[in-house]
């Protein structure tokens, strides 16, 4: 044990010397997260919207004026009746129709709720949520408004509708994208090159005529990238919720759970890596090619799986990162528990057991 | 014909910081002499060389190689000297005529000219027969000897030689001598270095370098001489342990 | 607790990297593998550390047998390959510490065993060992090999690159190492380093070309060796080249060492002929064959 701990202690020398490398181990997550978070959460400025008022009374002129006075939309046109909404679209200026129903100011009043429908054109499905999130916003801004003048509540309830991309793949999608590239990356490609530059530096072979057994040399290589893993998944989960408001529905800790297994699995790629390359620019290849791009074109994580032809939906069976973003993806947006991604999690869990497996009967006790 | 100097140097310092890895050094090679440069690791015949061939810039100092300044013409010093050293000589995964057509072409030789030198070349070191072979599967001594046609092949003034012979064997290392004999019997300069003792007696005149400073430089036989020994192996024993 | 291979071959694919190679190192011998670059060194260094298997043949270490008891020798021998596997971005103390840990022990424990060779290196302990000389290198390299006091020391090219004053030292360590008890195989390139040995053996592409003291290696030289000087060297060597009854003909230092291939030979003649050849300042003297005389000797076969 003491051994072992040793030889932790010298991974870990490796890594902090390595100033450049720690920078952008830890840098990268930060500057990618920032990067996709603004890129995606663009701001909206005067966007083309459509009003069908089928109540035209106080309340709803109030709303909308509310809606064209701030900086974020622009009213370019009145229409009368619901078949009209299709042809608005299609002529592409106008991103968002607002539905009020019929008896809008009545029912607020009476029935303390009334309904209105937000209509947006999700062809650019990032754009069609900001609207979605900034008329809310609006409408929120009104009611607390009145409420405070009249001591009443009430309650409107905006009945949102994408057209196009009913789903909205691909919001917020970033964040477990990102976590994903960065996990992979970190374990897997660190890893390798951590393991093949003892090869190349020939220390590997005092390591193999050392007492040290095999599985400890391994095991040491990936202790401290786990760490370094943890807390960048963590840095990571943080950013989101903090400056882009990423809702974290589901439990912090089946999150932490379903990560650290996710980092084995790519620790465990890292080592199948490791023993079929003989140099660290072999092995950074490999990790780049042969693992990076897979996760960022057929994870899902840009392209929409659904969206793909069918022999490319099934080679994406193979890749981990698929099941990860997956998992992730339920229990960040959709607060989903064990019980819904128990299934990714064993595929997860069955991917991994095979990297360890083959990596072990790959793993040479000698040099030839 | 031995009068002309073809290297001149003068209180040549390169500091790295307070340290002085060249310590003014001063000297003069003529022309087709072998110039043994000798010294222990981290002496400072490294930074030395790299002055003279234009690839590092020195701190003070005059130098001369070639008729040119090493501070100003550093272009014009690399386009007539050769150099060839033990860690990069050639690209192994480019057979032998690849490696030369490379060299060749890179120094400015014309396709013919290319093709003329490589023949005779190949023919005297009894390679034309490999010359599709790739570099990276003959023997090391071969490489080297390969290694310093290639350095010749542009006809350059100086050839600066950096421990041309480590690890190769005793026969492959003499035939490779009588290669530096010929070059120099033809008016080409050779600065070597080397961790053979022996070798050094090969040579014309030896310097020794010791911490960054040139202790002794004369023919080997006057070496011998000025240390009352029989070697110049006793004689860099003697030198190197003083100063320690 | 000494070595002993008998006829080890080995391939890579289709090169032969070494052949029918049989020697035995005695407990407590330092042994000299004697031979240039890409002879079989390493392959030998590396099958006798358990590192390679052979294609043939048979070998112990310490009587262990290098196939079934791998973890054993692995546990016992010090093993220092070539280029000074070390971890530049380590410090010198790191590094040993480093070593000691993984071989269960500690610096203070095996203190008296490094102790001349780590002070030397001590004053730059805090030093990266990326940032040290090749001399320090190889110092601090014998220390993180000794650490756990290893029975057989295995030193594949310790003084390749290394200036003449660190490997005279270097040498020196090495017997002082034996005289407590070591077994050292080492290898090198520089024949002058064979006479340092108790015995050698002289190798050449993969092949043992003898085995022997180093003085009876030399002794076995079969002819007379004359060192011949005159003011022109290069044509000096040609000339001898040329010349009919020429056997053998090497530059040595300042002399070149020739061989006649006749019974009776009589310098006279050979001065007469250089003199006729516009030679000037010839000496001519008889000599000792040295191990290199030897080796080329060998190796023409």
């Amino acid at each position: 044990m003491k051994r072992f701990i040793g030889f932790i202690r010298k991974e870990f020398y490796h890594i902090f010397r390595d100033r450049r490398s720690l920078f952008i181990l830890f840098g990268m997550p930060i500057a990618q997260i920032l990067l996709f978070g603004f890129a995606i959460t663009n701001e909206i400025n005067n966007v083309n919207i459509a009003i069908l008022d089928h109540s035209k009374d106080t309340s709803t002129l109030e709303i909308i004026n509310k809606i064209s006075n701030s900086k974020y939309f622009s009213i370019k046109q009145i229409i009368s009746r619901e078949a009209e909404i299709e042809s608005v679209f299609q002529k592409g200026k106008i991103k968002a129709v607002l539905n009020f129903e019929k008896d809008f100011g009545r029912n607020l009043i009476k029935k303390k709720s009334a309904q209105i429908q937000i209509i947006t054109d999700a062809t650019d499905p990032n754009t069609a949520n900001s609207i979605t999130n900034y008329i809310n916003a609006i409408l929120q801004n009104y009611l607390q408004e009145k409420n405070k003048s009249i001591q009443l509540d009430y309650q409107i309830i905006p009945q949102t509708r994408m057209v196009y991309n009913q789903e909205l793949k691909s919001v917020f999608l970033f964040v477990p994208g990102v976590m994903t590239i960065i996990l992979m990356l970190v374990s897997a490609m660190m890893t390798s090159i951590s393991i093949t530059r003892e090869k190349e530096l020939g220390t590997m072979e005092i390591l193999l005529v050392s007492p040290l057994k095999p599985f400890q040399v391994i095991i040491g290589k990936v202790v401290p990238y786990i760490f370094l893993s943890i807390i960048n998944a963590a840095v990571i989960v943080l950013l989101s919720i903090f400056i882009f408001k990423m809702p974290v529905e589901g439990s912090l800790i089946l999150l932490g759970a379903e990560s650290v297994l996710f980092i084995i699995t790519s620790l465990a790629l890292g080592i199948l890596i490791s023993t079929i390359s003989d140099t660290q620019q072999s092995a950074m290849m490999i990790s780049l090619m042969g693992l990076m791009l897979p996760v960022i074109l057929l994870s899902g994580f840009i392209f929409p799986i659904s969206s793909m032809p069918a022999p490319l939906q099934v080679i994406s069976n193979i890749i981990p990162a698929k099941w990860f973003i997956i998992i992730i993806k339920g229990i960040m947006l959709k607060g989903v528990g064990l019980a819904f991604v128990w299934k990714e999690t064993l595929i997860l869990i069955g991917m991994t057991v095979f990297f360890i497996a083959v990596s072990v009967k790959k793993y040479k006790i000698r040099l030839d | 014909m031995k009068n002309e100097n073809v290297i001149e140097v003068e209180n040549l310092t390169k500091a790295f910081g307070a340290f002085k890895a060249v310590n003014a050094i001063s000297f003069e090679v003529k022309k087709g002499e072998i110039f043994g440069f000798l010294g222990a690791n981290g002496a400072g015949k490294t930074t030395a060389i790299k002055m003279l061939i234009g690839i590092s810039h020195p701190t003070s100092g005059k130098a001369k190689v070639v008729d040119f300044d090493v501070y100003t013409q550093p272009e014009a010093i690399k386009r007539n000297i050769g150099y060839m050293s033990q860690r990069f000589a050639l690209y192994d995964d480019l057979t032998v005529q690849e490696n030369i057509n490379f060299f060749g072409g890179i120094y400015g030789l014309s396709r013919k000219a290319i093709r003329q030198k490589s023949k005779d070349s190949l023919v005297e070191l009894g390679m034309h027969e490999i010359s599709s072979k790739l570099v990276g599967s003959l023997p090391l001594g071969w490489k080297q000897k390969l290694s310093f046609s290639v350095a010749l092949l542009h006809e350059p003034k100086i050839v600066f030689l950096d421990e041309p012979t480590g690890g190769v064997d005793p026969i492959t290392r003499r035939q490779f001598w009588e290669m530096i004999y010929k070059a120099a019997d033809q008016g080409t300069t050779i600065f070597v270095t080397t961790h053979y003792m022996d070798e050094a007696e090969y040579c014309d005149r030896v310097s020794i370098m010791v911490e960054g400073k040139i202790e002794a430089l004369d023919t080997p036989k006057n070496l011998k001489q000025q240390f009352k020994v029989a070697s110049m192996n006793e004689v860099f024993l003697k030198l190197a342990r003083n100063i320690e | 607790m000494g070595i002993s291979l008998s006829n080890i071959d080995k391939s890579y694919k289709k090169q032969i990297a070494v052949r029918n190679i049989t020697f035995d190192v005695n407990p407590g011998e330092l042994f000299g593998l004697i031979g240039p670059d890409g002879a079989g060194k390493t392959t030998i260094f590396r099958i006798l550390t358990t590192l390679l298997l052979p294609d043939n043949g048979k070998a112990t270490v310490a009587g262990l047998d290098i196939i079934k008891d791998y973890k054993a020798i692995r546990n016992s021998v010090g093993y220092m390959p070539g280029r000074f596997s070390l971890y530049q971005d380590l410090t010198v103390e790191e590094n040993l510490n480093f070593f000691a840990t993984i071989f269960g022990t500690t610096i203070a424990e095996n203190y008296d065993l490094i102790k001349d060779i780590y002070e030397q290196i001590a004053p730059f302990k805090d030093r990266r060992a990326g940032k040290l000389s090749g001399g320090m290198k190889q110092k601090l390299a014998l220390s993180c090999a000794l650490i756990h006091k290893p029975k057989v020391l295995f030193l594949d090219e310790p003084t390749t690159g290394v200036d003449p004053v660190s490997r005279k030292e270097f040498w020196e360590m090495l017997k002082r190492l034996q005289k407590r008890g070591i077994t050292i195989l080492v290898s090198t390139p520089y024949m002058d380093e064979a006479a340092l040995c108790d015995r050698i053996a002289l190798i050449q592409d993969g092949e043992i070309l003898a085995i022997d003291m180093p003085q009876a290696v030399v002794n076995k030289f079969p002819k007379d060796i004359y060192n011949v000087k005159a003011d022109n060297m290069y044509k000096l060597i040609q000339t001898l080249q040329r010349y009919e009854h020429t056997y053998s003909v090497f530059p040595f230092g300042e002399f070149v060492h020739y061989t006649d291939k006749r019974v009776i030979f009589k310098t006279a003649e050979l001065q007469q002929h250089l003199e006729s050849s516009g030679l000037n300042g010839i000496t001519i003297a008889p000599t000792h064959a040295d191990i290199e005389d030897a080796f080329m000797e060998l190796a023409k076969k």
